[in-house]
């Protein structure tokens, strides 16, 4: 190696390593094929991590207590109940709706209701309190606000009693258990996704492991010839880096489609959380994972490979 | 480049002996022929001289240097002024026949414009002008065995060692190899043949040295195959 540059030792290298991948056909083919499982499984993780994610915020955002007032509160005791309560750590916000507005959406409710508009109609006054609807920034925050009203409830304005009900006592269970289901939805997972991930790149590397076997009489020959290390290394991990390269393409081309398909299913069942817009939004992002994990996984196991055979 | 095994044994962890005290120099530019039946230990003595087994006793010695205290990147140094031809021709499947011969020119790091010029020339010499883009599947016993001769002289070695060339070739291919390398031998190349094959020894006339179990029984300056 002393006469040559590092620049023409590169180019017959990769050259090398381009026409070692040709030649080989079914060889790089059957790596192509593992890296792509292998890819995929890193591709679903990303979606489906995804879909977890939007859709426990989803359910956290639906999670709130209502606060409902008797009909004769008046509306400046209400506000500055909720100056107080938006004034708490853990109150994300609070959204005060007034009497007209809950007769409104009352009726907007019950809009092919025809007997109970007529009943409403029929009673002349409007029997709706106002409300207070609070969320908090964690599920689990909710009794600490809950508890906080109850003792409030006692200081209201004149010495009556403004609050209606508290509607967390009724959902407290419901509550606590969607908060732990939150919780443990993500921490397995986050479990499961490793595993998988885990396992697939194992297995890549075991039928890379494979093919630098079938090459084994090769490695040693070129070793014969006198070849350096690297020298003998370099082509198959370009051939690596290839195989990844085009899995990874690839995987990213399977994923269009299926995205596609479960697109519209996505949306109607996760809560508005689109597969095929989230596909498109983080195409770049996804794509440089998809390829950086098979290109690493490539050269990696490659290196390692050859390395097994390489005795001197 | 002379080359000297001093009292070289080699023991594996069975016990078996492969080599016992094996002694005898060669100096450069010679034809030495090493014969003996299968497990004599000539093949265990050709691996000694590539580095790719250490004795358990003694020392080999290529130009006054024991190469087996050299590191990997000075063993690498010293293949590539040895010469290497095996009984299964060993070429890489996936190449060329150019390829495998440009192959052991980069991977003694010569530039591109000498390996144009050299490949063709030294498959002349060998008469495979004609098969340069075939893959060794392509190629008869003779044609592949050619390559590899052609491959092992390639970098100008001091040393072409060849363990048993003719052993998987008709007698035709096997006259034309033998020729090659007596040419190779004229033109100031050191050349070490194992054989088995009696006619090849008879036809070339020089020395021999005769091996059993491990053993140097005979060592003959013009010899004839005796055993």
């Amino acid at each position: 190696m002393e006469k040559t540059e590092f620049k023409t030792k590169l180019r017959r290298v990769i050259k090398a390593g381009f026409f070692n991948f040709w030649r080989s056909g079914y060889v790089s083919l059957a790596s192509i094929i593992v890296t792509v499982i292998t890819l995929s499984v890193i591709g679903s993780v990303i979606f489906v991590s995804a879909v977890l994610n939007t859709t426990m915020d989803e359910l956290r955002n639906k999670v709130d207590i209502n606060v409902y007032f008797i009909t004769t509160a008046l509306p400046e005791d209400i506000l500055s109940l909720q100056k107080k309560i938006e004034a708490l750590p853990e109150v994300k916000t609070v959204e005060y709706v007034s009497r007209e507005a809950a007769l409104e959406n009352f009726k907007l409710q019950h809009e092919n209701d025809q007997i109970t508009l007529q009943a409403l109609e029929e009673l002349g006054d409007n029997p709706l309190g106002a409300s207070l609807n609070i969320k908090a920034i964690e599920p689990s925050q909710y009794e600490g606000i809950a508890n906080f009203l109850n003792e409030e409830n006692i200081l209201s304005s004149g010495g009556e009693k403004i609050i209606d009900k508290i509607n967390y006592f009724e959902n407290q269970v419901a509550i606590g258990k969607l908060s732990r289901i939150i919780d443990s939805a993500e921490r397995l997972g986050l479990a499961i996704s490793l595993a998988l991930v885990l396992v697939s790149i194992i297995i890549t590397f075991n039928t890379v492991r494979l093919t630098i076997y079938v090459s084994r009489e090769e490695i040693s020959v070129m070793q014969l010839v006198g070849a350096s290390k690297n020298y003998i290394r370099g082509p198959f991990v370009v051939t690596g880096v290839i195989v990844g390269l085009i899995s990874g393409l690839l995987t990213m081309l399977f994923f269009f489609p299926i995205c596609y398909w479960l697109g519209g299913t996505t949306q109607n069942f996760f809560i508005g959380f689109n597969i095929f817009d989230y596909y498109l939004t983080n195409f770049i992002q996804i794509l440089l994972i998809v390829i950086g994990s098979g290109i690493l996984i490539g050269a990696l196991s490659s290196f390692l490979a050859v390395r097994k055979y390489l005795k001197l | 480049m002379s080359i000297i095994f001093d009292n070289v044994s080699k023991k594996y962890s069975d016990n078996y002996v492969a080599l016992d005290k094996v002694s005898f120099a060669i100096s450069p530019n010679e034809f030495v022929s090493i014969v003996g039946p299968s497990g004599a230990g000539k093949t265990t003595l050709l691996k000694m001289l590539l580095a790719e087994e250490k004795p358990t006793e003694g020392k080999v010695t290529l130009h006054n240097i024991d190469i087996h205290t050299l590191s990997g990147q000075d063993i690498n140094f010293v293949r590539r002024k040895i010469g290497a031809v095996f009984q299964d021709f060993r070429l890489l499947p996936n190449k060329n026949v150019y390829e495998n011969i440009a192959f052991a020119m980069e991977a003694a790091g010569r530039p591109d414009d000498e390996i144009e010029s050299d490949v063709p020339h030294v498959l002349e010499l060998v008469d495979l002008g004609h098969k340069v883009w075939n893959f060794p599947t392509e190629l008869s016993g003779g044609e592949k065995q050619r390559v590899a001769i052609a491959r092992a002289i390639v970098n100008q070695p001091d040393i072409i060692i060849a363990d048993e060339p003719t052993g998987n070739l008709d007698p035709a291919n096997t006259y034309d190899i033998v020729q090659i390398l007596k040419k190779i031998n004229d033109l100031g190349t050191t050349v070490v043949l194992t054989t088995h094959n009696k006619g090849v020894i008879d036809s070339i006339g020089r020395r021999v040295i005769t091996m059993q179990d491990g053993k140097v029984i005979r060592d003959d300056p013009s010899g004839k195959y005796i055993l």
